[in-house]
C-alpha cells in the first residue's frame, strides 16, 4: 500500500457518487478553503481520475497526488488561488 | 531613426506574448441549446453546464421546443424515457412491444432505478446546482407562445429571450452545443 505523503487540511468524501458530482463538490469545498490549504477528496468513480486532473488544470489548482488503493482514489489538491 | 530587422522581430515577439497572455486570461464561455424533453436528453446539457460552472466557464442553456419541459416545474419531475423507436434501450425491445401501453412508464422506471443505483443526481437537483452556480437558464419565447407556457410555469431564475438573444451570447462562446 502506498503511503500518504501529503497532509490534508480538509477531507471530502465523494465515494459512490457519479459524474459530475465529485467535481462539483470539489469545486464547492475548495472555494471555502484558504489559499495554500490542501483538500483530500476520496472518490470511487474511475472517471474522476481524468476529470479532477482536467478540472485542476483548467481552474489553476494544483493536483499534488492521486493515491489509488482498493477501489478508492484519494486526490490531494492544493488551493493556489 | 531607421528601424532594424532585429527591432521588428523584438516588437513582434512582445506583441505575440501579450496576445497569448490576453487570450489565456479571457473568460471562457459555453452556450448550449436544449431541444429535447426526454429524461435521457435532459441530462447532458445540465451535467455539462454545472461542470462548466465548476471549471469557471461561463455558461448559458437555451431551452427550446420540448427542451422547455426540463425547466417546466409542472413537468420536469416526470420526464420520460421513450420506449418506442429507441434501439439503444438497455433491454432491446421491438417497436411493436415498445408501442404497447405502459411501456414508456416501464422504460422510465428501469432507467431511474439504474441511475439511483449509481447515485446520479436528479434533474431537479442539477437544476438547483445550475442556478446556484450561476448558469444562465434561458427559455425560448416563441416556444412558450406556441405551447401556451407562462413564465410562472417555469422554475425560478429563468430568463426569456429569442433566437437573436441566444446568438448574441453564442457568438462570443468558445463552446456551442446543440442537444
Amino acid at each position: 500500500m502506498e503511503k500518504k505523503s501529503f497532509k490534508a487540511d480538509h477531507v471530502l468524501d465523494c465515494r459512490k457518487m457519479s459524474c459530475p458530482v465529485p467535481v462539483l463538490k470539489t469545486k464547492n469545498a475548495m472555494s471555502k478553503m484558504e489559499t495554500g490549504e490542501v483538500l483530500e477528496m476520496i472518490a470511487t468513480d474511475p472517471g474522476s481520475l481524468k476529470d479532477i486532473e482536467a478540472w485542476a488544470k483548467h481552474t489553476g489548482q494544483e493536483l499534488l497526488e492521486v493515491v489509488h488503493e482498493d477501489s478508492n482514489y484519494r486526490f490531494y489538491i492544493k488551493k493556489l488561488k | 531613426m531607421p528601424v532594424s530587422e532585429q527591432d521588428v522581430k523584438l516588437i513582434e515577439k512582445i506583441v505575440e506574448e501579450k496576445l497569448k497572455k490576453l487570450l489565456a486570461e479571457k473568460q471562457k464561455r459555453m452556450a448550449i441549446i436544449a431541444s429535447k424533453g426526454t429524461l435521457d436528453m435532459a441530462y447532458p446539457p445540465l451535467i455539462l453546464a454545472t461542470t462548466a460552472a465548476a471549471m469557471d466557464i461561463e455558461c448559458s442553456i437555451f431551452f427550446t421546443f420540448y427542451g422547455l419541459d426540463i425547466i417546466n416545474k409542472k413537468k420536469n419531475k416526470n420526464l420520460k424515457v421513450p420506449s418506442l423507436a429507441n434501439p439503444a434501450m438497455p433491454v432491446p425491445m421491438p417497436n411493436i412491444i415498445g408501442a404497447l401501453p405502459g411501456m414508456t412508464a416501464m422504460a422510465t422506471r428501469m432507467m431511474k432505478g439504474w441511475m439511483k443505483k449509481v447515485n446520479v443526481p436528479l434533474i431537479t437537483d442539477l437544476l438547483d446546482i445550475a442556478v446556484e452556480t450561476g448558469v444562465k437558464l434561458v427559455a425560448c419565447q416563441m416556444t412558450m407562445d406556441v405551447m401556451g407556457i407562462k413564465k410562472d410555469d417555469l422554475i425560478e431564475g429563468v430568463e426569456v429571450c429569442g433566437a437573436a438573444g441566444f446568438l448574441e451570447y453564442a457568438s462570443n462562446a468558445d463552446i456551442t452545443l446543440f442537444v
